[in-house]
C-alpha cells in the first residue's frame, strides 16, 4: 500500500514537472529530467544485472529519447506508461544489437559477465556523447553547442553563426535526433 | 559526457513543443493520402460513368461505409501505435467488426444466390485488377503515413508499419469506390480487403527497419 502511494506520488510529481517544462518552464524541465534519470537508472540496473557497464550509457540514451520524443506524450496518458514504454524499447533495442554483435564474438563472455555483475558503483558512461556531438555537421553542431551547452538564445546563436533563427531551431532539433542515431548505430 | 551534463544540455534552450504535434502530423498525412489517391484516380482511372445512378443503390453505401469504418479504425490504430505506452484495446474490435459484418453479408448473399450466379458474385468482372488498383491508389498515402510515423515514436515497429499500410490502403480503397463498378458483398469482402492488405503487408515488412528511433 505504501509502495503504491510512493509510485503514484512520483507519477503525479514528474508529470507536473513535465507539463510545466513543455509549457516553457526551464527549471521544471531540468528537474523533470534529473529525477527521471534516477528512476531510469534504477529501472535499468535491475534489468541489466549481467551488463552493468551498459547501464549509464542506456540511461543517457533513454533520456535523449524522452527529450526527442516529448511531443508524443499525451497529457491524458499516465506518464509512467509512456516512460516505461520508451525505456523498454531502448532496452530491447540494446539487447538485440548486442545479441547480433555477440554472435561474432567469444562465447566465453558469459563467464566474465558473472563476475562483472558484482560491480556496485554507478559507472561512468563509457560512450562519450560529447565526442559524438563533435562528429555532427556544423549546421547541427553549432546550434547545439551555442544554444544547449553555452546557453545562448536562438537569436544570439543566429548572430554568432550567421544562420537564420529557424535554421538554428531546426539544427538543434535535427542535431539531437542525429545524435540519437549515432548512439544507436555506434554499438 | 556525464549524465548530469547531458540533463543540463537537454534542459537548456527551449523544451516547448507545438501542442497536438501528433494530430497535426497525421492530419497532414491524411490530406496527402486522400489528395494523392484522388489525383491518381483522376489521371489514370476516372470515376465510374454511372456514379450518378450508383448513389441510389443501397449496396454502394454499404460498401462505402465498410471501407470508411476500416479507414477510421485503422487511423485510430496508427495514432495509438505512434505514442509509446498506448495500447490498441478496443480499436482491434473496430477493425474486426466491419470485416466480419461484410463476410456475414457475403455468405448470406452467396447462399441466397442460385449456384450459377455464385462465381460471378465472387469474382465480379474486375477481380484481377481491383486489389492492384487499390494498392496503387494507396501508394501516396503509404509514403505520407510512414513519413508522419517516422517523426513519432512507435515501439512495436512491425505492427505500427502494418497499421500505417492499412490506413493508406483504406484511403486508397475509399477513393477507389468512386471508380469501381463492383457491388457484390462477396467481391468486396475478399478483393477489396486483399487490396488493402497489400500495403499492410508491405508496411509490416519495412516497418522494423524504417521506423527505428
Amino acid at each position: 500500500m505504501k509502495q503504491t502511494g510512493r509510485i503514484d506520488g512520483s507519477e503525479e510529481r514528474l508529470r507536473g514537472l513535465l507539463m510545466r517544462g513543455l509549457a516553457g518552464e526551464r527549471a521544471a524541465y531540468h528537474e523533470f529530467l534529473r529525477e527521471l534519470s534516477a528512476h531510469l537508472r534504477s529501472f535499468l540496473r535491475k534489468r541489466l544485472v549481467r551488463l552493468p557497464d551498459e547501464v549509464e550509457d542506456l540511461v543517457q540514451e533513454a533520456l535523449l529519447a524522452v527529450h526527442n520524443q516529448r511531443h508524443t506524450y499525451d497529457p491524458a496518458q499516465p506518464l509512467t506508461a509512456w516512460v516505461y514504454a520508451i525505456a523498454k524499447y531502448k532496452l530491447v533495442d540494446l539487447l538485440r544489437r548486442r545479441q547480433r554483435r555477440d554472435l561474432l564474438t567469444d562465447p566465453l563472455d558469459d563467464e566474465t559477465e558473472v563476475l562483472a555483475s558484482s560491480y556496485h558503483e554507478a559507472a561512468e558512461a563509457r560512450r562519450d556523447v560529447g565526442k559524438l556531438l563533435d562528429q555532427l555537421p556544423d549546421r547541427q553542431r553549432l546550434p547545439i553547442v551555442h544554444v544547449k551547452l553555452e546557453g545562448l538564445s536562438v537569436a544570439e546563436t543566429a548572430r554568432v553563426t550567421g544562420l537564420s533563427e529557424s535554421a538554428v531551431k531546426v539544427g538543434v532539433h535535427r542535431g539531437l535526433k542525429a545524435l540519437a542515431k549515432k548512439i544507436r548505430d555506434g554499438l | 559526457m556525464r549524465t548530469d551534463d547531458l540533463v543540463n544540455m537537454l534542459a537548456t534552450g527551449s523544451a516547448v513543443v507545438t501542442p497536438n504535434a501528433v494530430a497535426r502530423r497525421y492530419t497532414a498525412a491524411l490530406g496527402m493520402s486522400a489528395l494523392g489517391a484522388l489525383l491518381l484516380m483522376g489521371l489514370l482511372l476516372g470515376v465510374r460513368h454511372d456514379l450518378g445512378a450508383a448513389i441510389f443503390l443501397p449496396m454502394f453505401w454499404v460498401k462505402l461505409a465498410f471501407v470508411a469504418c476500416l479507414a477510421v479504425a485503422s487511423w485510430l490504430a496508427t495514432l495509438r501505435l505512434s505514442r509509446p505506452g498506448q495500447q490498441l484495446g478496443r480499436v482491434i474490435g473496430a477493425l474486426v467488426a466491419p470485416t466480419l459484418a461484410m463476410w456475414v453479408l457475403a455468405v448470406f448473399v452467396l447462399v441466397q444466390a442460385n449456384p450459377a450466379q455464385r462465381a460471378p458474385l465472387f469474382f465480379g468482372d474486375t477481380w484481377t485488377v481491383c486489389p492492384l488498383l487499390i494498392a496503387l491508389l494507396s501508394a501516396p498515402g503509404f509514403v505520407a503515413v510512414l513519413w508522419a510515423m517516422k517523426g513519432l515514436a512507435p515501439t512495436r515497429l512491425r505492427l505500427a508499419g502494418a497499421t500505417a499500410g492499412l490506413s493508406a490502403g483504406a484511403i486508397g480503397a475509399l477513393v477507389y469506390c468512386l471508380h469501381c463498378p463492383e457491388l457484390g458483398a462477396p467481391f468486396i469482402g475478399v478483393w477489396y480487403l486483399f487490396g488493402i492488405l497489400i500495403p499492410t503487408g508491405l508496411g509490416a515488412l519495412i516497418g522494423p527497419r524504417l521506423l527505428r528511433w
